[in-house]
């Protein structure tokens, strides 16, 4: 092994790969088989940056080498920075020394584009493709898809890949059009759309034949960049909402832009990475996938952008007080989801628990729920209900004030920055 | 008030359980730890561990929890925390005099504990399933030092064997001086006496590229990093500094 050469190569090819922001490991079922090597289901984050997000995959480029010009890609053809790639052989390696001392879940391997779409993601498959055969391994893998590579190498990805992704990169045509004009929405909507058809195929399948193979068990996700173009919240998660539904995607990833590049299509070098945003449209999406909101609930014509200094739930909440009090000891889960301050998993525990009893404040607050948001919107079996005749914008200030020392000590780490 | 004194184990509790329903205790309170007799408490019970008592209990439980619920009993008492027992007996207690499986129903205060307890101890379980960081000895064994705040080796037996099912591995727990050995084909606890290793003996001890590797995982953590999101609280929240020692990344 050449240190030394490897060592460069890695730096040069995770450095590139970084604002890429897929990450999850989860979503697959894949076993440890015949004594092998690994398992790929538990989606665990081995270790955080120190910008806090986490890391479960070894994320790198095959190579930066790209013969595109997209104009917020570090690896665009028209930067001037040192070029590496890997051979399928140090890419097997390091991931599977890597794997065996449990610093990663498994591999995502992304690539610029070198020659034309096919040869590249040729040698995507073939590294998954030595990964499963010759190590047995099986632990995560996530390719990214080469937009344009011909259906049979995607096939074949499928059957030896957890998942694939295809970027959108923006979230509108017309942003696309602008950043990179050699690209075309289609030739992303193309493969998405054979995937899915795939998949879909593949899961009868395998409910009629156990044995055949597995497809992409943990499906498809995509990642869009948002402030690089003017789109709004609402152009946002429409789109998301579209590609949830119409291509089963699993995730879509929101990728706040951080400026590496001069370029008067771009927002200045100096412009701050919109990381609150960022962090709502996280939040809002997760309202759609597991709160069971409608897009249009969340961001619509009369409120296009997202509450920057409120997260969504609590936003919508303050927009429709009509819908308050909601009575912990009565409310049908759905409506038990939609409270500020509760989670998922808390809501589910409130309904278990007063099948036993009538929950009062201490309880309530015992089971995980974030009392200081949520008592301006319910009433339980404590005589008092906290939101008296408040109107939106007083509870909203009531709130902020409560978490202010959190809220500022967060800005200040923002502002440092400058 | 009687006061129940036993050894700590899981057994011991269920035992100690046996003894208050048969001798019809209404108020207790529970010590681990050694037998003294001293005058320092007026009304003590000395258990002894039992299996067979214990067995019974267990199958009481098993009728009236679901599996998944003893599973829980069993990963709260595992957590050794201090002056926990007594919730974990009330627990128990108050599921054998419930008529129906209680244990969702969490306005009730035992039942509420444990599953604080739970939440406790499946996070400490859940985060050294991601920080245990193998380092390859010279005979291919991978080994690994940690240092929980909750006793939860014995809960991450499975979690290892189906992952690395190809290699021999060992989990030490320093604070608690006893691990987890994985020889391909059973698991087994161990003792090691770190007193007669020398240190010369562990640097050797590792393969030749041992040390290549973790330089590696090193640089690629520093190359992922993105220096304008920089968010220290948000890091440390997620990788406490008390972990620190033990991972690659962070030493
Ligand atoms: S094709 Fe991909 S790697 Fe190449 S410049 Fe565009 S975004 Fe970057």
């Amino acid at each position: 092994m050449n240190v030394e050469r490897i060592t460069e190569k890695l730096n040069i090819l995770a450095d590139a790969a970084k604002y890429d922001v897929s990450c999850a490991s989860s979503g697959s079922k894949r076993q440890n088989k015949d004594k092998g090597l690994g398992n790929a289901s538990n989606g665990i984050c081995h270790t955080y940056t120190e910008d806090g997000r986490c890391v479960s995959l070894l994320k790198i480029l095959f190579t930066n080498v790209c013969i595109y010009d997209c104009a917020y890609c570090v690896s665009r053809k028209n930067n001037d920075i040192k070029r590496a790639a890997f051979t399928v052989q140090e890419v097997v390696d390091l991931t599977i020394s890597f794997y065996r001392r449990n610093y990663i879940e498994g591999l995502f391997l992304s690539s610029g584009i070198f020659k034309d779409a096919d040869y590249t993601m040729e040698r995507l498959v073939q590294v998954a493709k030595k990964l499963r055969l010759e190590h047995n391994f099986n632990g995560y893998i996530h390719l990214k898809s080469i937009p344009g590579a011909s259906d049979e190498l995607m096939r074949e990805a499928g059957l030896y890949a957890d998942r694939l992704s295809i970027n959108l990169e923006m979230p509108t045509e017309a942003g696309l059009k602008l950043l990179a004009p050699e690209k075309n929405r289609q030739d992303m909507i193309t493969p998405m759309n054979f995937l899915k058809d795939e998949i879909i195929l593949r899961t009868e399948e395998k409910k009629l034949f156990k044995k055949a193979p597995m497809f992409a068990p943990a499906g498809q996700s995509t990642q869009v960049i948002i402030g690089a173009t003017p789109e709004t919240d609402q152009q946002i998660l429409q789109m998301s909402d579209q590609f949830y539904k119409g291509f089963k995607l699993k995730r879509v990833y929101y990728s706040g832009y951080v400026p590496v590049l001069s370029d008067s299509r771009l927002p200045a070098l100096n412009t701050a990475v919109p990381m609150v945003r960022e962090n709502r449209l996280y939040q809002a999406d997760w309202l759609m996938r597991f709160y069971h909101f409608k897009v249009n609930e969340i961001v619509n014509h009369d409120n296009p952008l997202l509450d920057l200094d409120i997260d969504p739930k609590l936003s919508w909440a303050i927009r429709n007080l009509h819908e308050f009090p909601v009575d912990i000891n009565k409310a049908d889960l759905r409506m038990i989801l939609r409270v500020p301050g509760i989670g998922v998993q808390s809501a589910q525990k409130i309904v278990a628990a007063r099948a036993f009893r009538k929950l009062n404040w201490d309880q309530l607050k015992r089971l995980g729920i974030a009392i200081n948001r949520a008592r301006y919107f319910i009433t339980c079996n404590s005589p008092q209900y906290e939101r008296r005749d408040l109107t939106g914008t007083a509870i909203k200030q009531y709130i902020l004030a409560e978490s202010q020392s959190k809220y500022i000590k967060n800005s200040t780490v923002q502002l440092n920055l400058f | 008030m009687t006061t129940l004194i036993y050894d700590g184990t899981f057994e011991g509790l269920l035992t100690a359980v046996f003894e208050i329903y048969e001798q019809r205790l209404t108020h207790v309170r529970m010590q681990k730890g050694e037998w003294h007799n001293t005058a320092l408490f007026e009304n003590v019970v000395k258990v002894v561990t039992e299996n067979t008592r214990a067995t019974r209990v267990l199958k009481g439980l098993k009728q009236k929890l679901s599996a998944q619920g003893l599973q829980r009993l069993y990963a709260a008492h595992m957590a050794e925390m201090e002056g926990e027992d007594d919730n974990l007996v009330g627990y128990i207690r108050y599921v054998f005099d419930s008529p129906k499986n209680v244990e969702e129903d969490y306005g009730n205060k035992y039942v509420m504990r444990v599953s604080e307890i739970v939440r406790m101890v499946r996070r400490e379980k859940h985060r050294m399933e991601a920080f245990i960081r193998f380092q390859e000895l010279k005979d291919k064994t991978y080994y690994s030092a940690i240092e929980p705040d909750y006793n939860v080796l014995p809960l991450l037996i499975k979690h290892f064997r189906n992952r690395y099912a190809d290699q021999k591995w060992i989990i030490y727990d320093i604070k608690r001086s006893y691990g987890l050995y994985y020889d391909l084909h059973e698991t087994q606890y161990i003792s090691l006496d770190f007193a007669t290793i020398n240190p010369g003996n562990v640097i050797s001890a590792y393969e030749d590229n041992e040390a290549v590797y973790q330089e590696l995982w090193r640089n690629y953590f520093t190359s992922v990093n993105i220096p304008a999101r920089k968010n220290t609280k948000l890091h440390l929240r997620h990788v406490p500094k008390r972990y620190w020692k033990h991972l690659t990344e962070k030493i």
